[in-house]
């Protein structure tokens, strides 16, 4: 069981696999969203305080929400290809950088279109926010190293470690922010919702961050497989392959 | 070992005085940035009080950042490195000597100078106190996570604007918690908690920092 598992681990072996669970994972996230969009604008009630425009949380939860945790995974296959040296690890890490460095604009933009009929301001230096947008500079300083070098393998080395580092400061930034917040703004605007959520809302809310998983998973998958032809363009594999298409 | 460490510091600081202008550099940038500041948002006192702590901290932040590129660079045009690395001492003594070095080199002469500023801004007596303790006890993180920052950039193109990408969002606790206590001891609170947090701070990145600058300079020279 094991030994089949680890044969994915070759670039070569995962290739195929990746292009037949594309579609899959596209149409489960098409048909969530669309499932998740209806619930979020017919059948979600509206909010009694904010109106209308909470609808936007349907988008803005799940992304907040896969921006942290996309983080986390790309930390751990750069932390897993830095221990094993395997070569899929560090394109899998750069694969998931891109879809999480958009997931956590999202959150900021979509966070700023809701602020603003909400506590008439397009932003606040709220904890979360401050922590979102460092987050987006960390995710921007990865994929700038990574394409700062040339080499591939130094370059998957390299991010490991910064994204290793990363990870370790995520915590410590988030709590440092929460506590200037708390030092500077005495009492401005506060995040905390309306005590409890309806039903349909946390369904809609959840079936959307389904929905961001699963889309999360394909482009990732799809990314990955164009960074394993690029870096094993004079594989013999690869040129079998070419040859049959 | 403590030998090879007490040895590359005093390489390090002989060659730096060698080349005094490099390290008067960096503290005039750092003076100069922080006077500019005044000049942008108007002399009013109550103002410049306020945000002093803060310019303090974050032309502290830019002149550690303008310095970290010398770190390894020298080092490792001319092959020195490489032979740092092939030696019987263990790397991370050898990049903890190089970062005292830097500290001793820009950090220390950072805060030294940082009650000057404080004066320019009109900071009253206790907290300029609070602004040297904070400095000196957060320019050395600056050092030990610039170096593995540094070590990371070692020979990319465009290394200065990637350096800052790369270390600047780290550097968010400190600045929190440097520039905190000052603003803590302004406004009468009792500045030690922001001291003791920043202190542990230094702690983790005196861990985390040597080994990601160790394991980025194996990759940069593999």
């Amino acid at each position: 069981m094991t030994s089949d598992l680890f044969r994915f681990a070759a670039p070569q072996a995962f290739f195929p696999i990746a292009g037949k669970l594309i579609p899959w994972f596209s149409i489960l996230a098409g048909l969530l969203a669309i499932a998740g969009l209806y619930v979020a604008f017919f059948v979600a009630p509206t909010d009694a305080t904010q109106g209308e425009s909470y609808r936007i949380i349907f988008i803005h939860v799940p992304a907040a929400w896969m921006s942290m945790f996309i983080y986390v995974v790309m930390a751990g296959w750069a932390g897993l290809g830095l221990a094993l040296n395997t070569r899929l690890s560090g394109m899998m890490s750069s694969a998931l950088a891109p879809t999480g460095a958009m997931f956590t604009f999202l959150a900021l933009w979509t966070g700023a279109l809701w602020g603003k009929p909400t506590w008439g301001t397009y932003w606040v230096w709220d904890a979360r926010l401050t922590s979102e947008l460092v987050l987006l500079f960390l995710y921007l300083g990865f994929i700038a190293l990574k394409q700062a070098i040339p080499d591939p393998v130094r370059a998957d080395r390299a991010g490991a470690i910064l994204a290793l580092v990363g990870v370790v400061n995520v915590p410590i930034i988030y709590f440092s922010v929460q506590w200037w917040n708390t030092l500077h703004q005495g009492a401005s605007v506060s995040l905390t919702r309306a005590p409890a959520m309806a039903a349909t809302m946390l369904l809609g809310m959840l079936l959307m961050a389904l929905a961001a998983w699963m889309y999360s998973i394909a482009t990732a998958l799809a990314r990955v497989r164009t960074i394993i032809l690029e870096r094993e363009r004079d594989a013999e594999w690869v040129r079998l392959q070419r040859a049959a298409a | 070992m403590m030998q090879a460490f007490a040895f590359i510091v005093r390489r390090e600081l002989r060659l730096a005085l060698r080349r005094k202008g490099d390290v008067l550099n960096v503290l005039v940038f750092f003076v100069v940035v922080a006077s500019l500041f005044p000049l942008g948002v108007g002399p009013e006192p109550n103002q410049l009080r306020a945000m002093a702590a803060g310019v303090a901290w974050i032309a502290a932040l830019l002149a550690a950042l303008l310095s970290l590129p010398r770190l390894f660079a020298a080092d490792y045009a001319d092959g020195t490195l490489e032979q740092m690395l092939v030696s019987p001492q263990p790397l991370a003594v050898i990049v903890l000597a190089k970062t005292a070095a830097h500290w001793l080199l820009t950090g220390l002469p950072l805060a030294l100078a940082a009650p000057l500023i404080g004066l320019q801004y009109d900071l009253p007596a206790n907290a300029l106190c609070v602004l040297l303790a904070s400095l000196l006890i957060g320019t050395p993180v600056l050092s030990l996570l610039g170096a593995a920052g540094a070590a990371l950039t070692l020979g990319v193109r465009g290394g200065g604007a990637l350096l800052g990408l790369l270390v600047l969002p780290l550097f968010v606790p400190v600045l929190v918690f440097g520039a905190g206590a000052v603003t803590a001891a302004l406004t009468g609170i009792n500045p030690a908690a922001h001291l003791s947090l920043l202190g542990a701070f230094l702690a983790v990145s005196s861990l985390v920092g040597p080994w990601a600058a160790c394991a980025a300079l194996r990759v940069a020279l593999d």
